[in-house]
C-alpha cells in the first residue's frame, strides 16, 4: 500500500513536470507574442529567485530580506562580462568612456572578459558571499528579525555603493545597451526567444534540484531547523551548517537568475537588487505559498505579470490596486495561492472518493500537495 | 522505486535536451534574420502614439506635469484636424521612476500598440535605458528634458537643451558678471557628475577657478556639511545641479548659514517653477536659473500656451521649461510627419532638417544632423512671487552641439 502511493507520487511528480516543460516549451511560446514572451522570461527569472527563497524561507525559516544582493552579484558578473565582448578586446565598454575619466579598464573588471571567469563567477560569487555572511550570522545564532534586518541592510549598501561608482559600475543607470549574448545578436528576436527557452529549462532544473534537496535528509533536517532549533542541536547536528547550506544555495539561484535577467531584458541597475525588489521577491513568495515547491513560483509571475498587467489598464492607479491584491491574498489565504490548489484537490479527491473513481487523473500541481501531506 | 527515479531522470534529461536544441535554433551575430522595426499601425482613422512618463514614484511630482503638457498638445492638434487627417489616440504608460520598467514599457508601446512615436523620459538613466530599445525596434522617441550632452542616438529627438544650450550659457553669463570663483554642488547621478566635468573644462580655459566639488546622494537631505564648505570657501558663486528633493534641504540650510544670493548667488540648472513652488520662494528669493523657458517668458505663442494650460488644469499650475519642451516635440513630431507626408520613422527623420516652429519659447529649429532642436538660453532671477523673470538671453537660438565640437577647451571631454 505504501509502495503504491509513494511510487505514483513519482509519477504525478513525472507528469507534473512533463506538464510544465509542455507549457513552457510549447504553449507559451506558440500562444505568446515576442513582447510577452520576453516578459514572460523576466517573470520566470523572478520565479527563479523565489524558488531559493522557498528554500531558506519556506523550509528553513530564514527571511532573507537580502536576495537582491546576490541577484545583482550574479547580474552585473554577467553584464560586465557582455560589456566587455561589445567593446572588444582591450577596448573601454562605453560608459566608461563618458563618464569614467579612465584611462584603461579597472584592474576588478579584468577577468570578467573571460567567459571561464564570468560563468562560474555568476553562481559562486553570489554563494560565497552568502557563506561568508551565513557562516558569521549563523554562528553567531543571529536569527529572526534580526538576521532579515541584516540581509536588508546589505542590499542597502550594496545599491548605494554601486551608485557611487559611476565611472566604474554605471552608477544609477547601471549596465545596458548590450549588443551581442554570446555571439547572438540580442536585437534578432529568435535570439530573445532561445535566451527565453535557456531560463525557462535553468528554472525547471533549480526546481527539480530543489524537490531532492526537500525530499532528502537533509530536507528533513532543515524544515525540524525551523521548527525547533534546539532540539535539533541537542539531537547532535550543527544548525548552523544545516542553515548555511539553504542559505549559499538560494543565492546560487538569485545570482543565476540575476545574470539571465540581464539578456532577457536589457539592463541591470542598483534599483533592482535595493531593498524594495529585495521586499518584492519575498512577496512573491508569500502571495504563492513559501512552504511549497511549485507556490514560489506560481506567486512570483502571478505578481509580476499583475504588476504589469495592471500598469498597462491603470497606468496612474495599479500601485494601489496591486497594494490591495497583496491585501487580500495575505488575510484571505495566509498560505498562499498554491493553498487553492489544495483546496480543490481536496474538494476533488471527496467526491471522486464519493464515486469510487479507480484512475487518478493527472494533477495539476502534485508537488504542492505533497508537501501539505508531509 | 529505481524504475520510477529512472524514469524521472529520463524525463529530466529529455527536457534539457529539448532546452538546448530549442537555444540552438539562434542565429549568430551577422546572420541577423529579422527584417528590422515594428511598423506604427495606421490603418484606421487615428494614429496611436505613447505617452512614457512615470505617474508613480520619486519622479512622478515632475513627469506628470510634462504628461499633461504632452495631452494638451494633442488635444490642439486633435482640435485641428489631426495629423495627415488622422486623429492622435494617446497611449500612456506608467515608467514608475524604475528604469527597467521604462524599456519594459517603452517595448510594450512599440510593439503592442504600435504607436508612430513615444514622448517621454525625464532622468538620463531612463532615457539610457530605453535607447536600446528604440534602436532596436527602429522606432522615434522625443525626449524633453534638457541633459548632459554627449549623446546622439539615431532614434531619438532631443527637445530639451543640450550642455551648449544650458551649462555653457550659464556660466558665459557667471563670467560676465565677473564672478571667477565658484563650488559645485549636485547629487551623486550622471547628469550633475558629467555637467561637473563640462564646468571644470570651461573653467581651466576661462580663467574661473573651481573652488570645490561636492556630491549628495539623490534624495539626501542633510547638507550641513556641504554648506559649511561652500561658505568657507568665499567663492564669488555656486553651481548647483542638485535635483528633487535635496534642494529643499539645501536652499534651507544654506539661508540659515547666512548666505544669500546678493553675497553668494547659487545657479540652478533642475529648479523649475513646479520645484520652486515645493522648495518655497522664501529660500529662493533672487537666486539664479538656467533653461530656455520662463512662464514669464515675452511673446504671443507662449501667452496661448499658458492661457491653454491654465484652462485645462487650474490657474494655480504654473508651466516650465520641461514642459514647454514637450508641448513643442508634438509640434515638432507632427510638422516632420507632415513634410515627410508619411509615419514611417524613416521618412519622418529625413523630412526633420530644417523643421522650425514657433514655439512658447520662440522659434525652434530642428538640426537633422544632432536631432537636437535650436533654443535660446535664458538665466532667469527667482522673483517673491514664484516666477522666474529672465535678466539675460542668448540673443538668437543657440546651434546645438551635444560633443561641444565647436568649443576648443572641450576637447578630450567625450
Amino acid at each position: 500500500m505504501i509502495r503504491s502511493t509513494f511510487s505514483s507520487a513519482s509519477l504525478r511528480v513525472s507528469a507534473g513536470f512533463a506538464a510544465g516543460a509542455v507549457l513552457l516549451f510549447a504553449v507559451a511560446p506558440a500562444a505568446l507574442s515576442d513582447f510577452r514572451l520576453g516578459l514572460l522570461a523576466k517573470y520566470l527569472c523572478i520565479a527563479m529567485v523565489a524558488v531559493g527563497i522557498g528554500l531558506a524561507w519556506g523550509r528553513g525559516g530564514l527571511l532573507t530580506l537580502g536576495q537582491g544582493v546576490f541577484f545583482g552579484l550574479g547580474g552585473y558578473a554577467m553584464a560586465m562580462h557582455l560589456k566587455l565582448t561589445d567593446a572588444g578586446p582591450g577596448q573601454l565598454p562605453d560608459f566608461m568612456q563618458l563618464y569614467g575619466q579612465l584611462d584603461e579598464l579597472p584592474a576588478w573588471w579584468r577577468p570578467f572578459a573571460s567567459p571561464y571567469f564570468a560563468l562560474p563567477a555568476i553562481v559562486l560569487l553570489p554563494m560565497i558571499v552568502a557563506f561568508g555572511l551565513g557562516s558569521l550570522v549563523f554562528r553567531r545564532r543571529v536569527r529572526g528579525a534580526y538576521f532579515a534586518i541584516l540581509s536588508q541592510a546589505l542590499a542597502a549598501a550594496m545599491a548605494i555603493f554601486l551608485i557611487g561608482q559611476q565611472g566604474t559600475t554605471g552608477g544609477t543607470n547601471g549596465l545596458t545597451d548590450f549588443e551581442g549574448f554570446f555571439g547572438y545578436d540580442l536585437d534578432d528576436p529568435i535570439n530573445q526567444r532561445m535566451v527565453y527557452f535557456i531560463i525557462a529549462g535553468t528554472l525547471l532544473a533549480l526546481l527539480l534540484l530543489t524537490r531532492q534537496l526537500i525530499r532528502s535528509r537533509y530536507g528533513e533536517l532543515l524544515v525540524a531547523v525551523r521548527d525547533s532549533e534546539e532540539r535539533v542541536r541537542f539531537l547532535g547536528y550543527n544548525p548552523a551548517n544545516v542553515k548555511l547550506v539553504a542559505y549559499v544555495v538560494a543565492a546560487g539561484m538569485a545570482g543565476l537568475a540575476g545574470a539571465l535577467f540581464v539578456p532577457a531584458v536589457g539592463i541591470i541597475n542598483p534599483a533592482l537588487i535595493g531593498i524594495v525588489p529585495s521586499i518584492e521577491f519575498v512577496i512573491g513568495v508569500a502571495v504563492g505559498g513559501r512552504a511549497t515547491l511549485l507556490g514560489p513560483v506560481l506567486g512570483a509571475v502571478a505578481v509580476a505579470w499583475a504588476k504589469t498587467a495592471l500598469s498597462e489598464q491603470f497606468p496612474a492607479a495599479w500601485t494601489y490596486l496591486q497594494g490591495l491584491l497583496f491585501i487580500v491574498v495575505v488575510a484571505f489565504l495566509p498560505g498562499g495561492l498554491a493553498s487553492l490548489i489544495t483546496l480543490a484537490r481536496r474538494r476533488f479527491r471527496r467526491t471522486s472518493e464519493e464515486s469510487t473513481a479507480v484512475g487518478k487523473p493527472p494533477s495539476p500541481a502534485p508537488a504542492a500537495a505533497e508537501e501539505v501531506a508531509a | 522505486m529505481t524504475r520510477f527515479r529512472g524514469r524521472r531522470l529520463a524525463a529530466c534529461a529529455a527536457i534539457l535536451v529539448a532546452a538546448v536544441a530549442l537555444a540552438a535554433c539562434g542565429s549568430k551575430t551577422g546572420q541577423n534574420t529579422s527584417s528590422g522595426g515594428a511598423v506604427a499601425d495606421t490603418s484606421g482613422d487615428t494614429v496611436k502614439v505613447g505617452l512614457l512618463n512615470s505617474l508613480s514614484g520619486t519622479m512622478a511630482i515632475s513627469e506628470v506635469t510634462v504628461r499633461d503638457s504632452l495631452l494638451l498638445a494633442i488635444e490642439e492638434i486633435n482640435a485641428a484636424g489631426g495629423v495627415l487627417g488622422k486623429k492622435i489616440a494617446p497611449v500612456s504608460e506608467d515608467g514608475a521612476s524604475d528604469w527597467p520598467t521604462f524599456a519594459e514599457k517603452a517595448e510594450k508601446l512599440i510593439q503592442q500598440d504600435k504607436v508612430a512615436a513615444v514622448f517621454g523620459c525625464w532622468t538620463s538613466a531612463s532615457r539610457k535605458a530605453v535607447k536600446p530599445v528604440f534602436e532596436k525596434n527602429k522606432s522615434l522617441l522625443f525626449y524633453p528634458v534638457q541633459y548632459e550632452g554627449l549623446e546622439q542616438s539615431p532614434y531619438i529627438f532631443y527637445t530639451g537643451a543640450t550642455t551648449n544650450q544650458q551649462i555653457v550659457p550659464a556660466l558665459d553669463y557667471l563670467k560676465s558678471q565677473g564672478k571667477t570663483t565658484i563650488y559645485l554642488v549636485g547629487s551623486d547621478y550622471v547628469f550633475p557628475r558629467t555637467a561637473n566635468k563640462i564646468i571644470k573644462a570651461y573653467a581651466a580655459a576661462n580663467g574661473m577657478k573651481v573652488l570645490g566639488e561636492d556630491y549628495a546622494p539623490l534624495g539626501s537631505t542633510e547638507f550641513g556639511t556641504i554648506v559649511n564648505k561652500v561658505k568657507a570657501s568665499k567663492a564669488a558663486a555656486v553651481f548647483n545641479t542638485l535635483n528633487g528633493d535635496s534642494n529643499v534641504a539645501f536652499f534651507k540650510e544654506y539661508k540659515s548659514a547666512g548666505l544669500t544670493a546678493a553675497s553668494m548667488p547659487v545657479v540652478s540648472v533642475s529648479i523649475a517653477e513646479e520645484e520652486v513652488k515645493s522648495i518655497g520662494t522664501q529660500y529662493l528669493d533672487g537666486q539664479l536659473t538656467a533653461w530656455n523657458y520662463y512662464q514669464t517668458t515675452a511673446g504671443a505663442a507662449n501667452d496661448k500656451f499658458v492661457k491653454a494650460y491654465k484652462a485645462k488644469y487650474g490657474a494655480d499650475k504654473p508651466t516650465s521649461d520641461p514642459m514647454e519642451a514637450a508641448y513643442v516635440a508634438v509640434y515638432l513630431w507632427k510638422a516632420m510627419v507632415e513634410k515627410a507626408g508619411s509615419f514611417d520613422v524613416e521618412k519622418v527623420k529625413a523630412a526633420a532638417d530644417g523643421i522650425t516652429f514657433d514655439a512658447p519659447e520662440g522659434k525652434v529649429t530642428v538640426d537633422g544632423a544632432t536631432q537636437h532642436i535650436s533654443k535660446t538660453a535664458r538665466i532667469g532671477k527667482v522673483g517673491s512671487d514664484g516666477l522666474i523673470t529672465e535678466v539675460w538671453n542668448s540673443g538668437s537660438p543657440v546651434k546645438p552641439d551635444p560633443y561641444l565640437k565647436g568649443y576648443p577647451w572641450a576637447t578630450g571631454l567625450s
